[in-house]
Parts: structure tokens; sequence; C-alpha cells
């Protein structure tokens, strides 16, 4: 009995410990590898630079694709964390990422006069899209984004099982984008679209989720171009309303600064910014998804940069905010 | 009907043919969660001990939270350690927010009062006439304690295991410090949730098969340890 009592607490450190191992030694031989580094030397540990990103910029694998290549260039560890462009910012305002990638114009311009972050960079578009079910039972199809939210909330209103909304409710970058339309339709977000009926569901959910909700309960929903066109398969709903200045979905990428940031990570911060921006990586982004999905997810910023008011081709060297000057 | 199926044959190729991805999410998954009870278990089982065998004020009060505590959602408990982690929390200049280990401390935060809790109630279930017998045969107080624990031992173990199984198929607070990195922090709960959300049901499925049969090696494990 007293040798089993002994075994046992063993046993679980010994298997704790074989199972560490082999994580560790799998760690050191796979990360170089796809890098094509075949000698292993697991004593040069890389810097580690950590991007925040938004949901969009993630799911649709538009960075997954872009991360060997920057990662080769620097010869860098760069790290991915995808979450709501609010959340993202909320990680970089607290300093605990090196580079944010958003979408969301209102929240980005707090954040740099919060002195937050520098060099912002705009490197990529699509437009947001009104998707719904392909009968369109409140009849936008085809009309101007402001108008069609109206006539989805008086429809929703008098008939909410025949015509409802899903919003993402999560301070996201499209969240963002719904309650500028909503504004410029003539409502106010909180007292007049919230809480105004069952027609307006909250999802709190990402792109993906939000989408398939929108699928299941046949309602109409704001979905950035990219996620729609790599879930489409999944979802029984088609583009309603495709076209309309205010659906303009612009990506940005951003230095965090902080005053304890190491320069080495600012200086990688701003090599990203400048890997995004450059000319090979523009016409690469503007080549991702084509195959799979028959046309480009997001569209390069350097074809028509002066369409848009926001710096996509400077070099990114400033590294701190009062350098500006 | 048919995608579930569909779901579950494409888990079984994915898991069939070793897909380093998953095999990698798997081994992160268990290192993290292990090392997290291992730890939990050296804090909590000593705190478990000292509750019992001592007596002092407020002792119906505390156990009371701790039990309180075994609802702790698992969200709150990784925002708490988020918010100490963080680079302007107390603890920011450690820089272990986004990497395992901060996970690590998320996931033990989280099954300390569990498993406090199990080894307070593997304790008294020792029966008060073996404590009194011990004594009575001349023992003194530490031989009293070790014949208790020694008595008590799998009903510790099965604590043990209880926090270990929360720990590993807990998803909020490893969301939450850990952020879901690839190839860094995402395990088993974390990449179900993303490829989930991504639609990628086969892959989800898949993991959520290994979580299910890594519960069950430890369940059996338990078992036969139980039966000796």
């Amino acid at each position: 009995m007293t040798l089993t009592f002994r075994t046992v607490p063993v046993l679980l450190l010994l298997s704790a410990f074989v199972i560490g191992g082999a994580f560790f030694a799998g760690c050191t031989t796979t990360t170089p590898q796809p890098q094509g580094t075949p000698t292993p030397t697991p004593s040069a540990e890389k810097t580690k630079v950590l991007l925040a990103t938004t949901t969009s910029l993630y799911d649709t694998g538009l960075l997954d694709y872009l991360e060997p290549i920057f990662e080769e260039k620097y010869n860098v560890d760069l790290l991915i964390t995808s979450q709501g462009t609010g959340k993202a910012i909320e990680v970089a305002t607290r300093g605990d990422c090196d580079i944010l990638a958003v979408h969301s114009p209102s929240q980005e311009k707090a954040f740099l006069d919060g002195g937050h972050g520098i060099n912002h960079r705009c490197f990529a578009y699509n437009y947001f899209i009104i998707v719904g079910p392909a009968n369109d039972p409140a009849g936008i199809k085809g009309m101007k984004p402001e108008d069609a939210f109206k006539t989805l909330m008086t429809m929703g209103k008098d008939n909410p099982a025949g015509v409802s909304f899903v919003s993402r409710g999560d301070n996201s970058g499209t969240h963002s984008a719904e309650k500028t339309i909503w504004k410029a339709a003539g409502y106010n977000y909180t007292t007049d679209v919230q809480k105004s009926g069952n027609w307006y569901i909250e999802a709190g959910r990402g792109m993906g989720e939000t989408l398939q909700l929108a699928s299941e309960k046949q309602a109409y929903t704001l979905t950035d171009e990219g996620t729609y066109l790599a879930y489409k398969g999944n979802l029984a709903l088609v583009p309603v309303i495709e076209e309309g200045d205010i659906l303009l979905n612009v990506y940005s990428v951003i230095t965090v600064y902080t005053p304890t940031q190491p320069a080495g990570k600012i200086a990688m911060a701003n090599n990203f910014s400048n890997f995004l921006t450059s000319l090979e990586i523009q016409a690469a982004i503007g080549e991702f998804g084509k195959e799979k999905y028959g046309k480009n997810l997001f569209s390069p910023m350097s074809e028509n940069c002066s369409r848009f008011n926001c710096d996509c081709t400077s070099p990114a060297v400033i590294v701190s905010p009062s350098s500006l000057s | 009907m048919n995608e579930i199926i569909d779901g579950f044959v494409q888990a079984g190729e994915l898991i069939l043919s070793l897909d380093p991805e998953v095999l990698e999410i798997t081994a992160r998954s268990l290192l993290i969660s292990l090392t997290a009870t291992v730890i939990a278990s050296l804090i909590a089982i000593p705190i478990g001990g000292f509750i019992h065998f001592r007596e002092f004020g407020g002792k119906r009060g505390l156990i009371t939270i701790i039990q309180t505590l075994y609802a702790l959602p698992t969200v709150i408990a990784g925002l708490f350690v988020f918010l100490i982690l963080s680079r302007v929390g107390p603890f920011g200049f450690l820089g272990l927010l986004f990497t395992p280990t901060g996970m690590i401390i998320g996931q033990t935060v989280l099954i300390i009062p569990l498993m406090v809790g199990m080894t307070l109630i593997a304790l008294s279930g020792v029966k008060k006439s073996l404590q009194d017998e011990v004594i009575s045969l001349g023992a003194t107080s530490s031989q009293a304690i070790l014949t208790i624990v020694k008595e008590s031992r799998f009903a510790i173990l099965g604590g043990v295991i209880l926090g270990f199984g929360r720990a590993i198929s807990e998803v909020g607070a490893a969301m939450i410090i850990g952020g879901n990195i690839r190839g860094y922090t995402r395990v088993l709960t974390t990449a179900i949730a993303l490829e989930t959300s991504m639609g990628n049901i086969a892959f989800s499925i898949a993991l959520g098969m290994i979580l299910l049969a890594i519960a069950m090696v430890v369940t059996i494990a338990l078992f036969l340890v139980q039966e000796q």
C-alpha cells in the first residue's frame, strides 16, 4: 500500500515532465523549420513582437498568410492575438502588445490622441456590406445604407418575426461602423436603436458567429466583405446592399507606444508597418483570397491612396510621440 | 446531421494522421494544465490540511468562502490575473501576460479553491474514531495527522484530478490571459472556440474528441488507483 501511495504522485510528475520535455523539444525543432533554417538553434531566442488585431483580419487568414513572410524577412517571432477592435485597442492602451491592426477610425483617433500610438498607416480597405435572406423580406435591395436601416427599423418594429437585424454588439470596428450608419440615418443609437424591440438582436460575438446567428434567424446584418466571403459556404445569406460611401472599411496599423516600451520593439513594430505598406506586400494583399473565393478579400491601399484621408505611403520612422513636432 | 457525421469522420482522420498542429495544441494544453495542477496541489493540499487540523476563529466562514469560490467564473479568474499581469498592473514588469506561464498562473488561481475544498472533504471523511484510536495507541499528533492523510489519500487525489479536469476544460481564463496566439498560447479549448467561430466544424470536433479522450484517461487512472 505504501508503495502505491508513493508511486502515484511520482507517476503524475513523471508524466508531466515527459510530456513537457516532448513539448519543448517539439517547440525548438518545429518553429525554425517553416522559415527555412534547418539547424535548430534553441539558444538564440528570437525577438517576439505581439500584434493585437481584429477578428476580420485574422479569421480570413490574411495574417496567417503574411506572418511567415514577415518573420523570415526580419528574423522575428510575430505573435498574433485576435480580438474585437475595442478589446485590441484596450490591450494596446495598457501597453500589453506592440502592434495594433484595426479598423475603426474614431477609436483609432482617440487612441492616438491619448499618446498610446505612433505611425498610423492605412494598409488595406474593403467595403462593409449588408447581408440578409435571399427573399429580402424588408425589400431594401439597392437602397442607400442609411435608408435601408430606416426601413429595417420601421418594418422590424411592426413585425419582428418577419424582419430582424443582428448587431455585433461588441464594440468592434464593425459595430462602430454600424453605429455610424444609425447616426447618419438620424437615430440616437443608445435611445432609439438599442432596446427598441425584439427585431434588434445584439449578438455580442465575433463576425463569424454573428453571421451564423443571422443566417439561423434569417435576419439582416452588417458585415465586412472579407469575413462574409470566407464564411459564405456555411451561410443562408446573400449580399443585399453593397454600395454607399458610408460602407467604406479601412484597416490601419499603429505602432504601440509606452514610455517603457523597449526601442527594439518599437523598431520592429515600425518594420511591420513598412512591411505592410511595401509595394510587394500591397500586391500580395490584393491577391489574397482570389484563388479560394474568386475575388480578393481586401484591396491594397497603394492603388488609390489619394482617395482616402489617411497616410498609406510614408515610411514609419518616428519612435516616440514627442518626436512628432 | 450529415455535417455532424462528416465532422466526426474528418476528426478521426485528423487524429489518426497525427496532424502536427493538433498534436502541438494537445501537448501545450497538457503541459499548461498539468503544471497548474501540480502547483495548485502543492499549495492547496497543505492549506486544506492546515484548515482541517487547526482550530481558529472564522474557520467556518473561511470554509464558506472557499466553497463559494468553487463557482468562480473562469472569465473572472482570467480577468483578475489579466489585470495583475498587465503591463500597467502590479506584476506587469514580469511581462507574463499573453504567455503560457501567465496561463498556468490563471489556471492555478482558478482551481486552488476547488482543491482546498476537496482536501477538506477528504480529510473529514476519515472517521473520528480512527483518530481517537491512533492517539489511544500512543501516537503523537504528527503521527496521527500522517495516518489520517494516508487514509484519505485517494479522496485527495480525486480532488487533484477534479482540479485538472477544470483546468484543461476551461476556456475563459485561457482566452483572456493567453490571447489564443497560434503556436504559443493556443490550447485545445481556445482552438475549439476559434475554429467553431470560423466554421471549421471538423477541426473543432477533432479537438473536442481529444479533450474527452484525455478526460477519459484521467478518469480511468483515478478508477485504477481507487481499486487498489
